[in-house]
C-alpha cells in the first residue's frame, strides 16, 4: 500500500474526506504501485469486473420482462427475443456473457496456479476468489434453469438430485430444495430469487478480493516480493488502466463475435424445446464450464462417492496454499512443476471434453484416469515436487539480472531490500 | 517451452476429437445447403420467405402451431416484408377467438395484425391426440431447437425413403434418412406441384423444402439481419477503438523501460 498521506486540494474535498475518506481511497487506487512486469494474463481481473457488471446490468433489464412461472417462463423469454426493443441483444449478451465470464475466470485461476499467486501472503485473496467462483457456478446453474427449456429442467433435476445422495436426510433435503416433490414451479421461483441475489454477493466478495489484494499487492510473473513503490513498480493509473483497457477491448471483440454471429453455439439446442417432465433428453449435459466436474461426478460408479469427489474437486483448491510446499512462487523458475502444470491443464481440458460425451466405453475410462490424476496433482504432485525440486535461480528484483548460483528467495528478498 | 506445450495441447485435442465418430456412427449428417442467411453478412431471401410462408400456411399449419409469432411480424423489416395491406389481409383470413365481451361471452372475429398466429389445436393434448400420439412441435423456434438447424429441417423434409429391407414400420410411422432413429410420425407431405406459388416459381419438393426452411429460420431468429448488420458495425468500431487504445498504451508505456 502506498504510504503517503493524501490531502484533497479543495476545501470542500477536505471537509468531505475528513468525514468519509473516499478521495483517499480514490487516490490509493490511482497510485497503487503495481509491478511493471505484469503480462497480459494479469488483465483478466479487470475483464472479470467488466463481466460481472455486464451480467448485472443486462440481468436487471431481463428481469423487467421475464416471468418466473413454469407456464410462462419460456414464452416470456421468446417475448424478450421478439417484442422487447433490443431484447435479443440483451439476452444474447447475458447468455454469452456467462460463458465469457467463465472463460475469463478459468484463465484467471490458471494464471494464479502458474505463477503461485495463491501462496503466502495471498492465501486469503485466493480463498475469497474460490468463494466467488463457487457462487458463479451456482448463479450460472440457476440462470440456465430460468428459460425453462428441456436442458433447464433436466439439468436442474440432475443437479438437485445430487443432494439425495446424502445419507438419511438426502431425500428430505432434495424435497426442501425443490419446494415440491419434483423440479416444478416453486423450484423455478426460488432459483430466480437466488439468481438475482447471488451476483450482489459476488460483488461484495469482489470488493473483499480487491481489498485483500491491495494489502500485499500484486504477485508478478517473476513471483518475487518487490519493494513498493520502487523502480519495479508503476502507478496503477495510467499504466495498468490503459493496458487493462486494451486487453478488455480485445476480449470484447471476441465477446461481440459470439453475441452477433454465433449467439447459440455455446448453448444446447434442446433448451429451445419447452420443459417437458415426461420426455427425457437423450443426453443431459450441463453448460461447457461445468463439464470437468460433471465428468468427475459420472466417473464414480457410486452416487454419493461421485458427489463427494465432485465437490471435493473444488474444495481441495481451498487448501492448495498449504499443499504446495515450494518456496518459489512462479513456475517460471520451477522446471519440474512447470511440466506437471501443463499436464494438469491438459487433464482438466480432457475432463471437460469427456464430460460432454456419453459416460460409456473409452470416455468413462478417460474420465476415471482424468479424475484420479486431478486429485493426484494436488495431493501428491504439489507437496512432493515442492520438496524435491531444484528450482532455477531467481532474480533479485524485476529490474535486476538473475542472481546466479542459487534459488534462495529469502536471499533475493534481502538483497532486494537494500536496492 | 510454452510453444512446445501448446503443440502438446493441440495434438492431444486432435486425438480426442478423432474419437468422435465412434459415438455418432449411426447418424447421417444433414445435407449442407448454402443458405443466403449464413455467414457474417447473411440476409434472408425475401421472395423465398414469402413462398415459405405460403407453404407453411397451406401445408404445415394444419398440424403445427407457431404460437410466438404475430401476423404483424410478416410485415416487419428483416422478414418476408409483406405490405401492410397484405399483412392485414392475411390476418383477416383467420377467425380468432376473443373475449369475454361485456356479456361474459367469448366470440370470434377476423384476425388483426397484432394477433398471434392461430394454432391448429386448442392445446398440446388435442394436437397429440389428433396426430397418433405424436405432438407436432410448435415451429416458432424449431430451427434453433434442433442440432443442425436449418440444414437438419431441410434434410428431414426431403429425407423420406422406403425403409431398407429388414426394417418394419408400424402404421402411421414413416422412414426418414435424417430423422434421429430414422422413424418419424409426420408423413411426407410435400409433393411436386403441391402449392401454386404466386410468383410463378416451380413448386418442386426441393424448392418448397428450401422455402419453408428459410421461413422457419427467420421465424426462429427474426432479428438475424439486424444482428448481422449491427455486429459488423460493432466489431469495426471495437477494432478502431482497440487500435487507438493500443497506440495510447504504447505511448504511455514508452516512459518506462518495460515492453507491453
Amino acid at each position: 500500500m502506498s504510504e503517503h498521506e493524501y490531502v484533497p486540494k479543495s476545501k470542500a474535498g477536505k471537509w468531505f474526506n475528513d468525514r468519509l475518506p473516499l478521495l483517499t481511497l480514490g487516490a490509493h487506487l490511482t497510485d497503487y504501485p503495481t509491478p511493471k512486469n505484469l503480462n497480459y494474463w494479469w488483465t483478466f481481473g479487470g475483464i472479470l469486473t467488466f463481466c460481472l457488471i455486464t451480467q448485472i446490468v443486462t440481468g436487471i433489464v431481463l428481469a423487467m420482462h421475464y416471468v418466473a412461472h413454469a407456464d410462462l417462463a419460456f414464452a416470456s423469454v421468446e417475448h424478450i427475443m421478439r417484442d422487447v426493443n433490443y431484447g435479443w441483444l440483451i439476452r444474447y449478451i447475458h447468455s454469452n456473457g456467462a460463458s465469457m465470464f467463465f472463460l475469463a475466470v478459468y484463465i484467471h485461476i490458471f494464471r494464479s496456479l502458474f505463477y503461485g499467486s495463491y501462496k503466502s501472503p495471498r492465501e486469503v485473496i485466493w480463498i475469497i476468489g474460490l468463494m466467488i467462483y463457487l457462487l458463479m457456478m451456482a448463479a450460472a446453474f440457476m440462470g440456465y434453469v430460468l428459460p425453462w427449456g428441456q436442458m433447464s429442467f433436466w439439468g436442474a433435476t440432475v443437479i438437485t438430485n445430487l443432494f439425495s445422495a446424502i445419507p438419511l436426510v438426502g431425500d428430505s433435503i432434495t424435497t426442501w430444495l425443490w419446494g415440491a416433490y419434483s423440479v416444478d414451479n416453486p423450484t423455478l421461483n426460488r432459483f430466480f430469487s437466488l439468481h438475482y441475489l447471488i451476483p450482489f454477493l459476488i460483488l461484495g466478495l469482489v470488493v473483499l478480493h480487491i481489498w485483500a489484494l491491495h494489502v500485499p499487492g500484486n504477485n508478478n510473473p517473476v513471483g518475487i516480493d518487490i519493494k513498493k513503490p520502487s523502480k519495479d513498480t508503476v502507478p496503477f493509473h495510467p499504466y495498468i488502466t490503459i493496458k487493462d483497457a486494451f486487453a478488455l477491448l480485445v476480449f470484447m471483440i471476441i465477446f461481440a463475435g459470439f453475441v452477433f454471429f454465433t449467439p447459440n453455439v455455446l448453448g444446447h439446442s434442446d433448451n429451445y424445446i419447452p420443459a417437458n417432465p415426461l420426455v427425457t433428453p437423450a443426453h443431459i449435459v450441463p453448460e461447457w464450464y461445468l463439464l470437468p466436474f460433471y465428468a468427475i461426478l459420472r466417473s464414480v460408479p457410486d452416487k454419493l462417492g461421485g458427489v463427494i469427489l465432485m465437490f471435493g474437486a473444488i474444495f481441495i483448491l481451498f487448501v492448495l496454499p498449504w499443499l504446495d510446499t515450494s518456496k518459489v512462487r512462479s513456475a517460471v523458475f520451477r522446471p519440474i512443476y512447470r511440466q506437471f502444470y501443463w499436464i494438469f491443464v491438459l487433464d482438466v481440458l480432457m475432463l471437460g471434453y469427456v464430460g460432454a460425451m456419453p459416460a460409456e466405453g473409452i470416455y468413462l475410462v478417460l474420465a476415471r484416469v482424468g479424475t484420479i490424476y486431478y486429485f493426484a496433482h494436488f495431493i501428491i504432485v504439489m507437496p512432493v515436487v515442492g520438496l524435491l525440486e531444484k528450482t532455477d535461480p531467481i532474480p533479485m528484483s524485476i529490474s535486476e539480472p538473475v542472481l546466479t548460483g542459487g534459488a534462495e528467495p529469502s536471499l533475493a528478498r534481502k538483497v532486494n531490500d537494500k536496492v | 517451452m510454452i510453444k512446445f506445450n501448446l503443440k502438446l495441447i493441440v495434438l492431444s485435442f486432435l486425438l480426442l476429437f478423432s474419437l468422435r465418430p465412434i459415438q455418432s456412427a449411426e447418424m447421417v449428417d444433414p445435407i449442407k445447403v448454402d443458405w443466403s442467411f449464413k455467414g457474417l453478412t447473411g440476409t434472408f431471401d425475401r421472395a423465398s420467405l414469402q413462398r415459405g410462408f405460403q407453404v407453411y400456411k397451406e401445408v404445415c399449419a394444419s398440424c403445427h402451431s407457431m404460437q410466438y409469432l404475430s401476423y404483424r411480424n410478416l410485415g416487419e423489416p428483416g422478414g418476408p416484408e409483406f405490405s401492410e395491406q397484405e399483412v392485414k389481409a392475411i390476418a383477416a383470413s383467420f377467425e380468432i377467438e376473443d373475449g369475454p365481451d361485456s356479456q361474459g361471452e367469448m366470440f370470434t372475429r377476423p384476425g388483426k395484425p397484432s394477433d398471434k398466429f392461430k394454432s391448429p389445436y386448442p392445446n398440446v393434448q388435442a394436437a397429440t391426440a389428433a396426430n397418433g400420439g405424436a405432438y407436432p412441435p410448435d415451429m416458432s423456434v424449431l430451427v434453433k431447437a434442433r442440432k443442425g438447424g436449418a440444414n437438419y429441417i431441410y434434410s428431414v423434409l426431403v429425407g423420406y425413403e422406403d425403409p431398407p429391407p429388414g426394417v418394419t414400420l408400424d402404421d402411421g410411422v414413416y422412414y426418414n434418412k435424417y430423422m434421429a432413429g430414422n422413424k418419424i410420425k409426420m408423413p411426407n407431405n410435400l409433393m411436386d406441384g403441391l402449392v401454386e406459388y404466386a410468383d410463378g416459381t416451380e413448386s418442386t419438393v426441393d424448392q418448397m423444402a428450401k422455402d419453408v426452411t428459410t421461413f422457419l429460420a427467420w421465424a426462429a431468429e427474426p432479428e438475424l439481419e439486424e444482428r448481422h448488420r449491427t455486429g459488423v458495425k460493432v466489431i469495426i468500431y471495437l477494432i478502431l477503438l482497440t487500435t487507438l487504445v493500443y497506440l495510447s498504451m504504447k505511448k504511455i508505456w514508452s516512459r518506462v523501460d518495460t515492453e507491453v
